[in-house]
């Protein structure tokens, strides 16, 4: 198992902030959640789908991360109470979690923290916004300003999305 | 055609911005080879066997003259004085220096044009009918949908990195020429009988290694749900297409492994959710788009011409190339002349730079500036008025733009194969030109109608697999090897060729592609062409010419 502060290289709401959330592993079992007690901690998807109760009753936040292969569908019961979802990107050029992202934002309506995790690139940082992350934790060689820079890469966009609901074609003036 | 205002002038400046950086930071060591590729690839730039290739969009084909002369001076100052059609209405420059790529956009966006998502896994240009628009015969223009499409798919956030490439045509005229049927989605417009717009969805065709005719899933779409259901399409495959094996990563692959029926309730799933949203096409949008493709200003003119009439009785020479080249205009007096880039000699689709810009002239002069590009990779003016034809003919000479062989057997698809690809396993221009000699131009009309499509390797580039003669390049043992096969077709009845037999040497294939001709020269009825011969005679016939007894001996390779 294995604990893992994310780089200092998070971005959320538009700004470089601290991290309090702690990353944990596939290997996380129940038995060492009692350690992690007072901890932000994020949990892979079926460790919290099978540990609901040990995770609601433990001292600290908890939050949930899926795999870019994974569904948010089995979030559906109690999705507002969590407050942080993350979304891996296993390397960059694995599409899914663009998907995932709009569909916890348009389908299911989720309001909280959609984290970006894994291989997260300056290049790919205006359409995951889009998209309906608001936080990203960069992979550790990805240098902050660049990426903070990265949001203004286009000043506007033909498509709905999550950060503009109305597509050009309904805008123009 | 489309005009862009101050919205899409930003975008595609912050595009070329934003290539220029990513460009740079690659240059400077900060970017990976592994992490620039998806970027590049995004602009339509290859790493190939020599030397970059660049293939810059031409959005359902259609070219102004501004935008030709453009093209001619790129491939004057970064390139080597051409550049090559392709099969999906762009056009590729085979010579350009990565440094150089920036600035090349930078001038293409100048006259609104762009390498955008030309290659990689994102959605690819729009294409659709040559004849959209002027068609005699059509059920409406596909180009304001396809202009739609262009800005729904350029820079969409969700489908950026798909499992792989996502190529879309439109047809709204009654023949399609525009292989609508092989594409991840094709769709036709239609009309209902109270006079409604819509589309029939078919999805998950293609070519490549696994070929594939799209199945239908939508018989009726409203016309504006488009977009609203393509993104329901698209989201299903981002999510569920494969990603483990790059050869199964087509929507095809899904589509085949999900079943349709199940593949259509997942799509339908997906769509209640953006149904009647925001994207829903307003009345208002459709009839902007519409707007920029109506009618150049057509004189009235009787329907025909005394002095085409004239020149086609003195001159047998033009009358040929009149009877080859030439097409039904919805407009009388008009007519539609493809000019055939398929000149014996030339390589199929290569256009210098000094033809460019004739090019253009002549669209100036003939035909309201604007010109096509098909996919079969020849060149259309849409709109020249019979009057003019002689006069276009004689200028097209000096260019040796005059070839008269639109749709005959050395009209041929061809991708540019082992001389500049690194994918080929085999060349194809070579055995293009080497077919071409085979054959008189008598020989030629003679046989008639007779699609022969050649591509380098299984990508399918050259769309062999639908070719009535298809010529696939494989490699034997190292050797340069070809493999034959008949049946295809690319039309509203779409089909797959079947492999001949075991595969030919280099030197063999004119002789091979000739006994085919004269086996269907034997067998054919009346006015038969030879699609419609193969499918009654079958492939034995031609089987027993190319082979003989060894024919049931050896397997196909």
């Amino acid at each position: 198992m294995e604990t893992r502060q994310m780089t200092n290289k998070l971005i959320k709401d538009g700004a470089a902030q601290p991290d309090s959330w702690y990353l944990q592993s596939s290997g996380l079992t129940a038995e060492s959640l009692p350690a992690l007690d007072g901890m932000d901690i994020i949990v892979p998807l079926a460790f919290w789908l099978a540990q609901k109760s040990a995770i609601q009753s433990r001292k600290g936040n908890t939050g949930v991360w899926l795999d870019s292969h994974e569904l948010p569908a089995a979030l559906a019961d109690d999705i507002h109470a969590i407050p942080v979802i993350a979304l891996n990107f296993p390397e960059f050029k694995d599409g899914r979690s663009f998907s995932t992202a709009r569909e916890l934002r348009q389908r299911m309506g989720y309001q909280g923290e959609v984290r970006a995790i894994g291989d997260v690139l300056r290049d790919q940082l205006f359409f995951m916004r889009r998209c309906g992350f608001n936080a990203f934790v960069l992979r550790d060689d990805q240098d902050m300003d660049a990426a903070l820079a990265a949001f203004n890469d286009f000043h506007d966009a033909y498509q709905p999305a999550i950060d503009q609901p109305l597509p050009l074609f309904r805008r123009r003036q | 055609m489309y005009r862009y205002d101050q919205y899409d002038h930003q975008m595609l400046a912050d595009r070329v911005a934003q290539f220029r950086d990513q460009t740079s930071r690659f240059l400077d060591g900060k970017l990976s080879s592994a992490e620039f590729l998806p970027l590049r690839l995004q602009n339509g730039l290859y790493i190939q066997r020599l030397a970059p290739m660049l293939r810059i969009a031409i959005p359902y084909g259609m070219l102004s003259s501004v935008q030709m002369r453009k093209l001619a001076f790129i491939a004057d100052h970064f390139d080597k004085g051409y550049g090559h059609l392709t099969t999906r209405q762009n056009i590729q420059f085979n010579w350009p220096a990565l440094a150089d790529v920036p600035d090349i956009l930078a001038h293409l966006a100048e006259v609104e044009m762009h390498a955008i998502q030309t290659s990689g896994n994102c959605i690819r240009n729009t294409t659709t009918d040559q004849f959209a628009g002027v068609s005699a015969d059509e059920v409406e223009d596909a180009r304001a949908y396809c202009e739609i499409i262009r800005q729904w798919s350029t820079f969409h956030p969700e489908f950026a990195f798909l499992p792989r490439k996502f190529k879309i045509a439109v047809c709204g005229t009654r023949q399609d020429q525009a292989a609508t049927q092989v594409h991840d989605i094709g769709l036709y417009l239609l009309k209902n009988d109270k006079g409604e717009i819509g589309f029939r969805v078919l999805v998950g065709g293609g070519l490549g290694r696994t070929p594939v005719i799209g199945s239908e899933i939508n018989s009726f779409l409203p016309q504006e749900h488009l977009l609203s259901y393509l993104d329901a399409i698209l989201r299903v495959y981002n999510r569920e297409g494969r990603r483990d094996n790059k050869y199964k990563a087509r929507i095809k692959i899904l589509v085949k492994e999900t079943g349709v029926n199940e593949f259509r309730e997942k799509v339908e799933t997906e769509w209640k959710v953006l149904k009647d949203g925001p994207l829903t096409l307003t009345q208002d949008e459709v009839e902007r788009c519409r707007a920029f493709f109506h009618d150049p200003a057509y004189k009235t003119l009787p329907a025909d011409s005394a002095t085409l009439e004239a020149a086609l009785n003195k001159d047998v020479l033009f009358a040929s190339w009149y009877e080859q080249n030439i097409a039904a205009h919805k407009k009388q007096g008009y007519a539609i002349v493809t000019i055939c880039v398929k000149k014996t000699g030339f390589a199929p689709g290569d256009l210098d730079s000094d033809q460019m810009r004739f090019i253009a002239d002549i669209a100036d002069r003939y035909s309201f500036g604007e010109m096509r590009i098909t996919h079969t990779q020849n060149l259309v003016l849409a709109d020249v008025e019979k009057d003019q034809l002689y006069d276009l003919w004689q200028s097209l000479k000096t260019h040796d733009l005059e070839a008269d062989n639109l749709g005959l057997l050395s009209d041929m698809i061809c991708c540019p194969g082992g001389d500049f690809c690194s994918l080929a396993n085999a060349k194809s221009i070579p055995i293009a030109e080497a077919i071409q000699r085979r054959f008189s131009y008598p020989q030629l009309r003679e046989i008639g109608q007779l699609s022969l499509n050649i591509s380098g390797c299984m990508n399918a580039c050259g769309h062999h697999h639908v070719g009535n003669i298809g010529i696939l390049g494989v490699d034997k043992k190292g050797e340069e090897y070809y493999q034959i096969s008949l049946g295809g077709s690319a039309d509203n009845h779409t089909a797959l060729g079947k492999i001949v037999g075991p595969s030919f040497s280099q030197d063999e294939v004119p002789d091979v592609i000739e006994k085919i001709v004269q086996v269907y020269q034997q067998h054919r009825d009346a006015g038969e062409n030879f699609l419609a011969a193969y499918n009654r005679i079958g492939m034995d016939p031609f089987k027993e010419a190319l082979y003989g007894n060894k024919a049931d001996d050896k397997q196909a390779d």
